[in-house]
């Protein structure tokens, strides 16, 4: 007969402990793995929302949100019709970023902007020529259609390499003196561009850590609720199975798959959108491997807080509003203010951002990636450390 | 520890209570399963003995009350005791898009079996299965799973098994079959606990325990429980005996009435008054005193119960 035990507080949370951390099994943790592999393979819809997703929101992302588009309508208001001119509108005309419709005066010009028939409006004073020739630097004029600020940005800056390269070309001979710098006319635009300049080469690299993030937080964020609502965790807690050993079980099947996913998204990348891959891959395949972790681990947590998969399911998307949206992916990450720029630090998707960007079109290497590779591995060791910790060990 | 661990009962639990949201479900129930013993674990649906067997595995943790599984502290030593118990939930627990070989496969694992496949097929060739040992667990029929679920909780050899309702919803045949299994093993010297709603069953256990709202209402054998409830029966036979039954649920001196059948079973605490009662209205029946079984026992525990926990509402 062993005599009553009286449960002081401390004894139990240090029991409780010993509980949740018995020596971790290989074989079970193997056990778990297997498991989940081939419950993966039988689920189709899973499956199809592995590859399709990724495909899917890539071409998405990639083709509907153009952040460059060319060809904008552009109204040229000519105050003079010199050689100048003409060479300043035909290299408009050459460029493929304005579609240039000649108009005669101010008035018409911003009208069609108003009515958004024109994006642009490009007007050369009368006496431009004359004062250019003079060494006046007289300025060229353009206003733009700022209510889709990322759609100018790239339009803008051809419009300084058109005038730049028709300066260059025209004033030869006698006239090369006006070359060089400062340029022998202004470009006076009435907005501010988008600094960070937004391209298919910066957006499907973006794309990358946010399909991983949505797919993977997913992924497991069902994992563990749909133990509980299928009965089957009753199963699992009454085995010697650990939280840490059912956790990294269900964690590394999925590490594959998201690597599966990072290899669609790559190819096509490269065969929609001609994105590059210059840098360092081992270094690149490094941060992704502890991108995945990261994220998984996310999923792991949440999946053992919520209640059944609806709840998870609404965690994960409580999770991917602020790694959409300060991770450096939609806006500008210097652009930020500092509360916003603090909580993207600690986002495991705003130092892969940097990674991937980095890696694929800067042709970064380890020295450039590994500090964004310690900040992702403290937030999964963090995040598992809490997971296992909410990790319920009785049905109480 | 381990050297006279053997010597200690499989369970022997104390005072155990468990709330659930301000609901007492399990209250102060304390038992004792010797090694090598058949427990039932009998009560009506809700009275507690899916929580008190989760109790007793560390599947959730008392709120109060204390005691061992298999010489194992359940507060303190849960992983011993999962590591040594077989359980077999209520509702099947298995993975329903994992083959039967599969299941049996993770299972082992998870207890860390040295020789897993030679276990795996093992249980594969005693349950039968062995040409659709490939089949999914989630197209067997009620039958084949509690017979997977029972052969998978099996299958680390524990020296204790949990059985929650294990044959709710199973062919008679199959149940007989179940039972004949559970007596070899106890033979083995492997202890059983197993909840229950078939009298039959309960009488084919050694001991039995009896809950009610929580409480635990009776503990020993079929006889020991019958005869304590201090029951005179007598056993009415002939034609109209719904009606006679109806005239006799308030008469003096009867407690209750039972249908088995063709048989009414009349039981009252005073022998003459019972008969009496009986004999004014039964005249034309024939009237044999018998034993009090144990479903006239049970009823009765049931009807006391009722009468001396039910909230009033």
């Amino acid at each position: 007969m062993t005599p009553a035990t009286p449960r002081s507080s401390t004894f139990t949370a240090l029991s409780r402990w010993k509980v949740l951390t018995p020596h971790f099994s290989f074989s079970r943790w193997w056990g778990m793995v297997i498991k989940e592999l081939l419950q993966l393979k039988r689920d189709r819809l899973t499956f199809a929302m592995i590859v399709g997703i990724p495909i899917m929101q890539l071409v998405l992302f990639g083709y509907a949100i153009n952040s460059d588009p060319k060809r904008l309508p552009t109204a040229l208001v000519l105050g003079e019709s010199t050689f100048l001119t003409r060479s300043l509108e035909a290299a408009l005309r050459h460029s493929d970023y304005f579609r240039v419709f000649a108009v005669t005066d101010e008035a018409g010009a911003r009208q069609a902007l108003a009515l958004g028939e024109a994006q642009f409006v490009v007007s050369i004073p009368a006496d431009f020529t004359r004062r250019a020739l003079r060494g006046e630097r007289p300025a060229l004029l353009v206003e733009a259609d700022a209510t889709d600020p990322t759609a100018t940005a790239g339009a803008l800056a051809a419009l300084s390499g058109v005038v730049a390269s028709t300066a260059e070309r025209e004033f030869t001979g006698p006239l090369a003196r006006l070359r060089g710098v400062p340029e022998p006319f202004a470009v006076i635009t009435h907005r501010l561009y988008n600094p960070e300049g937004l391209t298919h080469y910066n957006i499907v690299p973006g794309l990358l850590g946010v399909i991983l993030t949505l797919t993977t937080v997913m992924m497991t964020g069902l994992a563990i609720t749909r133990e509980r609502e299928r009965g089957t965790m009753e199963n699992l807690l009454a085995s010697p199975v650990s939280p840490l050993e059912i956790m990294c079980g269900k964690i590394v099947p999925y590490v594959l798959i998201a690597h599966i996913q990072v290899g669609i998204i790559l190819l096509f990348a490269r065969l929609l959108f001609r994105v590059p891959f210059a840098g360092d891959a081992v270094a690149f395949y490094a941060g992704a491997l502890l991108f995945i972790t990261a994220n998984l681990g996310v999923g792991v947590t949440l999946s053992s807080l919520a209640k059944n998969q609806l709840q998870a399911l609404q965690l994960t998307v409580f999770y991917f509003m602020p790694n959409i949206l300060l991770s450096g992916f939609m806006f500008p990450f210097a652009g930020m203010p500092a509360w916003a720029r603090a909580i993207g630090e600690v986002l495991p998707l705003t130092h892969f951002n940097r990674v991937v960007r980095g890696v694929l079109l800067k042709g970064n290497g380890w020295p450039e990636v590994w500090p964004h590779l310690w900040p992702m591995g403290l937030f999964f060791l963090i995040v598992l450390t809490l997971a296992v910790r909410f990790f319920k060990r009785t049905l109480d | 520890m381990s050297a006279d661990r053997g010597a200690t009962p499989a369970i022997d639990v104390r005072d155990l209570t468990k709330h659930f949201g301000g609901r007492k479900v399990v209250d102060k129930v304390s038992l004792r399963v010797e090694r090598g013993e058949i427990h039932g674990f009998l009560g009506p649906n809700g009275s507690g003995k899916t929580t008190s067997i989760r109790l007793m595995c560390g599947l959730l943790t008392p709120d109060s009350g204390s005691g061992t599984c298999l010489g194992f502290d359940i507060l303190k030593e849960s992983a011993a005791i999962k590591r040594r118990v077989g359980y077999m939930t209520q509702k099947f627990s298995f993975w329903e898009d994992l083959s039967i070989r599969e299941n049996l496969a993770f299972t082992a694992r998870l207890y860390g079996m040295k020789n897993r496949n030679q276990a795996v097929e093992a249980a594969i060739e005693n349950l039968g299965l062995a040409g659709r040992a490939d089949q999914l667990a989630g197209s067997l029929s009620g039958g084949w799973k509690q017979r997977l679920a029972l052969a998978a909780c099996m299958l680390h050899e524990p020296e204790l098994l949990l059985l929650d309702e294990p044959t709710a919803g199973v062919d008679p045949t199959a149940r007989r079959d179940f039972w004949d299994e559970l007596h070899k093993l106890a033979a083995r010297g492997i202890s059983v606990l197993v909840s229950t709603h078939y009298m039959d069953e309960a009488e084919r256990c050694h001991k039995l325990a009896y809950i009610a709202y929580g409480r635990l209402m009776a503990t020993g054998t079929a006889r020991e429980i019958a005869a304590a409830q201090g029951l005179h029966t007598l056993a009415v036979h002939g034609t109209g005996l719904s009606a006679l039954a109806e005239a006799l649920q308030n008469a003096p001196g009867v407690s209750q009435t039972v249908m088995f059948g063709a048989e009414l079973h009349v039981s009252g605490q005073d022998r003459d008054a019972l008969l009496s009662a009986v004999r004014k209205v039964a005249d034309a029946h024939e009237i044999v005193e018998t034993e009090t079984g144990l479903e006239d026992a049970f009823i009765h525990l049931m009807n006391q119960a009722q009468d001396n926990f039910k909230a009033p509402s």
